[in-house]
């Protein structure tokens, strides 16, 4: 589905990584970890063709990044941002049928297939109830769910969800989880970022270890999410404690 | 009904009777039975039985001026819509993004090179985007300031320049022929204008239009940030690019043909969006409507309510500048 090969990135002008390489198949959960400023945001605009390549390689599906255009693209991918600045109340239904841009023609207007769509996806989040609220005067944890059901009515193949879990609650955290999950059972692949170790651990097949714009580790979340991988990227002293069951998780150590 | 629809019928039904006033309405007051009567006759190709001051008062002096006023308020509130829009900014307008200006100056420059009404209308559009590019690539490059109050101080400095090069012109055109032309057209009026003003301006102010109106739902995204937008599909630069040029050649027709008349384009965006939301789709013919009816009561107003005739531009003015503080107390809330 998507294959990143020594990817270098940045801004025009500023390469903050390099030798980036993955690839993720039909239905993967990836989940990137690392600090503050370590270049995932950077890495998941270039890889949604935001930001052109400093060097290497992007495919979407075999095809290189650079040789499919914006709409193209957007009928495969779908990003939900950290957050959103809503400037003006749309509904949370029009402003789910905006993931339906890629579909139309360029003076088209969404049809009744692209409602029954939009729908559908507010339906399948549990969301429905907010569908004639503004976007200006949801939660955040309300808003996050809307971004994410704009980009699911794009009927994206790749699901690219930067910090998806930030500034929510717990149970809203988990809801979106487990929201990831249900997605990836479906076919979709799904590359996310997180800074909890614990996601990875709940609902990523893989863990990229992301610091420095460089990649610490990658692999199977068990075997990349050490306490000294996680102590090299955070400076912090970690425990990973096995749970009966065979789950995993990740506990700090406090030290006065 | 719901709310909605009930907008544009009260909308339309207001334009209507607003119009029917206009006709009626001034030093010679003509009934609305003449009114009926002539336009009967005038469509059925019969006689009438009217006096000629009737037919002329209806056709040839309140007629282009209705028209126009019509013609302006619709312009510069689709271009005013366009603008909030796509610059995501609320407080923005055609004056205040400094378009007016930029187009006025063209406007000046064309009448101080004494050519004719389609030669002001293109100097008008070239400087109206010359105004708008200026401020736009000015205002994206004040990083770490409020994005919002970027473009609008950017655009009231670049408007104050744009206006010194006017009163430049004003003081070297020849004084008993030339100045007197540019400063009552400066003071924004819509007594003067003849049929061929208006037959000149309409046709720039459709090709305005048209893209917009084509593009309705797409200009939605352009309300979302950038990249949101282009993860979307949509190919923004381009797609602004074109929107920003259509709505200066809108309100580039109208500045040609009326002078500088402010506020409309700030107003009337924000009384629709109240009414119908912020899809562009449902925004823009609503706009349009109450952009039209806006000016026309304005410009009736202003040549009935003194024996003189007010400049319309006051008048919005009047009504524009506690709006526009209003708004900017409120600036922190959603629109």
């Amino acid at each position: 589905m998507l294959t990143v090969e020594s990817l270098a990135f940045g801004f025009p002008g500023r390469t903050i990584g390099r030798d980036v390489s993955f690839s993720l198949g039909a239905g993967e959960v990836m989940c990137v970890l690392g600090p503050n400023g370590g270049g995932k945001t950077t890495l998941f605009r270039t890889v949604l063709g935001l930001l052109p390549p400093h060097g290497g390689g992007i495919s979407l599906e075999g095809k290189p990044l650079d040789s499919l255009s914006r709409r193209e693209i957007a009928r495969r991918v779908g990003y939900v941002p950290q957050g959103h600045a809503a400037y003006f109340a749309y509904t949370v239904r029009e402003f789910v049928l905006m993931g339906r841009t890629a579909h139309l023609g360029v003076f088209a207007s969404p049809a009744k297939t692209d409602l029954a769509v939009a729908n559908r996806v507010l339906e399948s989040l549990g969301i429905a109830q907010l569908a004639g609220k503004p976007v200006t005067e949801i939660s955040g944890g309300e808003r996050q769910l809307a971004l994410v059901a704009r980009a699911l009515a794009q009927e994206p193949k790749l699901l690219v969800l930067d910090e998806p879990t930030a500034s929510l609650d717990f149970g809203n955290q988990v809801r979106v989880l487990e929201r990831i999950s249900a997605l990836a059972a479906s076919g979709i692949s799904i590359l996310f970022s997180s800074h909890d170790p614990d996601h990875a651990f709940l609902c990523a097949r893989r863990v990229l270890l992301l610091a420095e714009g460089r990649v610490l580790e990658a692999g199977a979340p068990r075997e990349v999410i050490r306490p000294d991988t996680l102590e090299r990227m955070y400076r912090v002293s970690v425990q990973v404690v096995p749970l009966p069951g065979g789950a995993h998780t990740c506990l700090p150590a406090i030290r006065p | 009904m719901n709310a909605r629809a009930l907008s544009y019928v009260l909308a339309s039904a207001a334009l209507v009777a607003l119009t029917a006033l206009a006709f009626a309405v001034g030093r010679y007051p003509v009934s609305l039975g003449e009114i009926v009567n002539l336009l009967f006759s005038k469509v059925t190709g019969g006689a009438h039985t009217l006096p000629a001051n009737v037919e002329t008062v209806v056709l040839q002096v309140r007629g282009p001026r209705v028209l126009a006023a019509l013609l302006v308020g619709a312009a510069l509130a689709a271009a005013g819509t366009a603008y909030q829009g796509m610059f995501r900014n609320p407080l923005v307008s055609p004056d205040i993004l400094g378009v007016s200006t930029g187009a006025a100056l063209g406007a000046v420059l064309g009448i101080f090179l004494s050519q004719g009404i389609f030669f002001i209308q293109i100097f008008a559009f070239a400087g109206g985007l010359a105004a708008v590019g200026l401020v736009y690539w000015i205002g994206s490059r004040l990083r770490g300031h409020d994005p919002l109050l970027a473009l609008v101080l950017t655009g009231v400095v670049i408007g104050t320049l744009l206006g010194s090069a006017i009163a430049l012109l004003k003081y070297l055109a020849d004084p008993y022929n030339q100045l007197p032309a540019i400063t009552y057209w400066l003071l924004g009026s819509l007594a003067s204008l003849s049929p061929r003003d208006l037959a000149t301006a309409a046709p720039f102010a459709l090709v305005g239009l048209v893209p917009m109106l084509l593009l309705r739902w797409r200009m939605n995204l352009l309300a979302l940030p950038d990249d949101e937008a282009r993860a979307l599909g949509v190919d923004v630069r381009r797609l602004r690019t074109l929107v920003v040029v259509c709505a200066t050649l809108m309100t580039a027709s109208a500045v040609a043909i009326s002078g500088i008349i402010g506020w409309v384009g700030l107003l009337i965006p924000h009384a629709a969006r109240m009414l119908v939301g912020p899809d562009f789709g449902r925004l823009l013919p609503l706009a349009m409507l109450l952009g039209a009816a806006f000016l026309l009561a304005v410009d009736t107003l202003c040549r009935t309510i003194a024996t003189i005739e007010v400049p319309p531009g006051v008048l919005t003015a009047l009504i524009g500048t506690p709006f526009f503080l209003w708004l900017f107390a409120l600036s922190r809330r959603p629109w």
